[in-house]
């Protein structure tokens, strides 16, 4: 059950556009809070409760830097998520590869039949 | 370059958008004909469907058998909803590994584009369980971790 609690957290952690901006954000490297906060009309409290739920789904870690606790992404925070993705991405295509073929084999018929 | 594309949309559903090169009704058609299905739906290489039962009607049967031809395989049942031929499916469907997963309630369009089709499916995402049951009976085969992380929160972003 370790992977499911891992990927509803990623998931709702990844259900806000704040929190996904402030990956994109730190997708560029690592930034400060205040300089997270900087884009965004929201409160610095608020920001700081963002990063938090970002921290707890693993997605971002936190390091101290005398009074800074700079943020970046952490490494194979999306894992869970990505392997279900990626499995039903890859069945799903060769399954659609295969309908190209059937569509155009039909398509091709109806074409020397007319 | 993959015509596919795969977005979660909160933290319940994935919708899978792929366009064909054929019109709406071949597409619609080749999702429920049986004999058309079979040609398809197939999932690793390798594996086929010995049983297809699709019932084109409003609270019509479905029933897929799939094998792997060395004894393993699974089968998957559901109930159609709703149709609009050729342009939307409402459906149910659930596997049994063997347990049945939760039901699956899948909504797909499909939309003319040109000369061609966009097909959308919506549909819920499965729990740990389903998703581990579903590993197991070899669909993770072939897979690949082709995508880099940051494309993939980019893509699944819309910031």
């Amino acid at each position: 059950m370790q992977a499911q609690r891992s990927l509803d957290v990623t998931l709702a952690a990844l259900s806000d556009p704040t929190r996904r901006a402030i990956l994109a954000r730190l997708a560029k490297g690592e930034a400060t809070v205040n300089e997270l906060a900087e884009p965004f009309t929201v409160s610095q409290p608020a920001i700081s409760r963002h990063i938090k739920v970002l921290a707890d789904a693993g997605l971002i870690v936190q390091r101290v830097d005398g009074t800074k606790r700079p943020c970046r992404l952490a490494s194979g925070g999306l894992a869970a998520l990505d392997e279900y993705l990626d499995m039903l991405r890859n069945a799903l295509e060769r399954n659609y590869q295969r309908l190209d073929q059937v569509l155009a084999k039909r398509q091709g018929r109806r074409d020397t039949q007319t | 370059m993959s015509k596919l594309t795969l977005e979660t949309e909160g933290e319940t559903f994935v919708v899978v958008k792929r366009r064909f090169e054929a019109p709406p009704e071949a597409v619609y058609r080749a999702h429920m004909d049986p004999e058309l299905i079979q040609q398809w739906l197939l999932g690793p290489d390798g594996w086929t469907m010995p049983v297809c039962i699709n019932e084109a009607k409003s609270g019509g049967k479905i029933r897929y058998e799939w094998s792997d031809g060395k004894g393993g395989g699974f089968s998957l049942t559901g109930e159609i909803i709703e149709l609009d031929a050729p342009h939307r499916i409402v459906h149910v469907e659930r596997m049994h590994l063997p347990d049945p997963t939760p039901d699956n309630r899948i909504v797909t369009t499909f939309t003319a584009e040109g000369s061609g089709t966009l097909m959308t499916m919506r549909m819920t995402l499965p729990d740990a369980a389903t998703r581990e049951a579903m590993l197991a009976t070899g669909m993770e085969h072939g897979m690949e971790a082709s995508y880099a992380r940051l494309e993939s929160l980019s893509s699944r972003g819309g910031v």
